[in-house]
């Protein structure tokens, strides 16, 4: 950055935020068409997954609605029982892979969305009083954050899934081991700065309780740059359940997400019935990827300099 | 140096006491390993027998000093499975996981540092757009998936390349390779490169954030008052800068390509050390889990270590004992 202060964007920004920080913030983040594309695709996938029942001719996991005879039709083929058309094909069983993709699509936004959510606070409210407290607490979170992140998540998920055996909560609960660090860093590396800030002095010098400074006013503070790790972390959290599932680790067969759907038609791929697998996947892909294209803007809007 | 050197040596001799714990509890809270080893036809004494072989008797810690005396004797338990030494095992697999994620660190390096340098320079430009669409879609692809595709693209319907396995293999210094064979080498290219995505992306970015943030700076201006060529500038100054960072992610990213590398062994049935993982935990083979994972995380100290050293070297502004400041 050059010393002049009149071409800082972040004295401008920060002019026009005071006016109406919603309003502004959406109006920085809508400069991208990208961006905007990503947060209306996202849209359409969170609404497809919260209706999948009114979307969808069949529901994939009631196995009276399902009929053998109608297994393996490939994309376009018409139900030999039922009055619906198989649009995106059916798997061995007579399920429809399209019902089965939106009815996935909840298990997987769920799994990422509670399990980043529960890391956020878990690492966030570490991350504040490593920086607030100081001393031995700080040192001993920190130590446990850099053990955290020196492994990689996949490796940390596969051996707690591993010893706790399948099922969501314990997907949800592996997610929540692997992800905390990266929020607590981020937590106290904003934090940091804060403390240093007289509004937080003064909080010290009225005497206010230690769980009121933490909350009410550092945590506040801290939240822009957590909001975009969550976005982020929750893309990376179906990514990395989808690839659990897919090991075999991740959630039960009778809750299919997105992952195990696709690891299911792995075996029929190699015979060329690729509608199994990569429909599923494409879902996968087009959710990740708007959940990104989102979290890209909002770093870019919140931190014009780049993190 | 050689204190700062010494003081992190300690300090990566403490991480491995703690994961050596964590390890052997967390490991050793899985199931019950008896009911695998031995046929429910045993009778009771032949049970007890067997359980007083394997040492399952004990309590946990007991178990855990006999299994660090072990480890510090080379010893790491015998598989269940292969009834051979664990150590052993895993040691036979860490080749063809070596050699794999070699080769994808060295393809999303030749992919990612020049798309990354001209995606800094020419910010605005239509290519670089496609560029940075490009590393969103390589960060999001889920590996797994893309390594499938790969084996329906190119496997299944073109038929190009080989769907799995390593293919013809030449033994030098006993260790079979691949890579020194153009079967071997025509083995290896999908899933390489499934390896390699996440990664290019990764060093994508993290150069065309170098790049942006070394333009504005003095020396790039005063290297252009000189007269330099635009290429000496960008090849000297500019890569020299932006590679440190550069070097950092890729050394510290080899150990997580291994770790990936679960996923890609297991779509393209590579015989390395993840597909063994994989096949361990669905069987419970405890000995070469916790092998895997004393191997892993040993692996995982040397590369920070490396890392470490190699930072000084490239930028000796740094110094070994101010820390990194990730």
């Amino acid at each position: 950055m050059s010393g002049t202060q009149s071409h800082n964007p972040l004295v401008t920004s920060a002019a026009k935020v005071e006016a109406s920080p919603l309003a502004h913030a959406f109006h920085q983040f809508a400069r991208s068409r990208l961006a905007l594309f990503g947060l209306a695709l996202l849209l359409l996938i969170v609404c497809a997954a919260i209706f999948a029942p009114w979307l969808t001719p069949q529901n994939p996991y009631d196995l009276m609605q399902l009929d053998i005879l109608d297994g393996m039709l490939p994309p376009g083929e018409a139900s030999m029982s039922q009055g619906f058309i198989f649009r995106l094909g059916s798997d061995e069983q007579g399920r429809d892979i399209y019902s089965a993709i939106l009815y996935g699509l909840r298990i997987s936004l769920i799994v990422g969305v509670i399990s980043a959510l529960t890391a956020a606070i878990v690492g966030s409210v570490l991350g504040l009083l490593a920086a607030y407290v100081g001393g031995r607490t700080e040192s001993t979170i920190m130590r446990l954050v850099d053990l955290q992140l020196s492994f990689p998540t996949i490796l940390v998920a596969l051996m707690i899934l591993a010893t706790l055996g399948k099922g969501i909560t314990n997907v949800v609960l592996a997610l929540v081991i692997v992800e905390w660090a990266t929020f607590a860093r981020a937590a106290r590396g904003t934090a940091l700065v804060e403390t240093r800030r007289e509004y937080v002095e003064a909080a010290d010098c009225m005497g206010l309780p230690m769980r009121s400074i933490l909350f009410r006013h550092l945590l506040p503070n801290c939240i822009p740059p957590l909001i975009v790790i969550v976005t982020v972390q929750i893309a990376k959290a179906i990514s990395l359940e989808a690839t659990l599932s897919f090991l075999g680790v991740g959630v039960p067969v009778t809750e299919p997400s997105l992952g195990l759907l696709i690891a299911n038609g792995y075996q029929f791929m190699f015979a060329g019935k690729y509608w199994l697998s990569v429909f599923p996947g494409i879902a996968l892909l087009a959710t990740i990827a708007s959940i990104n294209l989102v979290g890209d803007r909002l770093r870019d809007v919140f931190n014009p300099r780049g993190a | 140096m050689l204190v700062s050197l010494l003081r992190r040596l300690i300090q990566a001799t403490f991480v491995l006491v703690a994961m050596t714990v964590i390890v052997f509890l967390g490991v050793n809270v899985i199931g019950n390993p008896v009911d695998i080893l031995i046929s429910p036809q045993a009778d009771q004494a032949e049970r007890t027998r067997l359980i007083a072989e394997f040492g399952l008797d004990q309590p946990v810690w007991i178990q855990y000093f006999e299994f660090v005396k072990g480890a510090l004797q080379g010893d790491l338990g015998t598989s269940y499975v292969f009834n051979e030494p664990a150590l052993k095992i895993i040691l036979q697999h860490l080749p063809a996981t070596l050699e794999l994620a070699v080769a994808a660190t060295l393809m999303s390096v030749a992919i990612g540092i020049p798309l990354g340098l001209y995606a800094g320079l020419r910010p605005k430009s239509l290519p670089t757009r496609i560029i940075m669409a490009g590393s969103i879609l390589g960060f999001s692809l889920p590996t797994f998936w893309v390594g499938m595709l790969l084996i329906l693209c190119f496997a299944v319907y073109l038929g190009w390349f080989p769907s799995s396995g390593r293919g013809d293999t030449v033994t030098v210094f006993g260790i079979p390779w691949s890579f020194l064979t153009l079967d071997g080498l025509q083995h290896m290219l999908l899933p390489a490169f499934n390896l390699a995505l996440f990664k290019t992306s990764l060093i994508l970015r993290l150069t065309r954030a170098g790049v942006q943030e070394v333009m504005p700076q003095d020396y790039i201006r005063l290297a252009r008052a000189k007269g330099l060529s635009n290429r000496r500038i960008v090849a000297v100054h500019v890569l020299k800068n932006v590679l440190i960072p550069v070097v950092t992610v890729v050394g510290l990213e080899f150990g997580s390509i291994i770790a990936f590398s679960v996923v890609t062994e297991k779509i393209f049935a590579w015989p390395g050390m993840g597909k063994l993982i994989i096949d361990s935990i669905n069987v419970l083979d405890r000995p070469v889990m916790v092998a895997y994972l004393m191997i892993i995380v040993v692996l995982f100290i040397l590369i920070n270590l490396v890392v470490d050293v190699l930072y000084t070297i490239l930028d000796p502004r740094i110094r070994l004992n101010a820390g990194r400041g990730r």
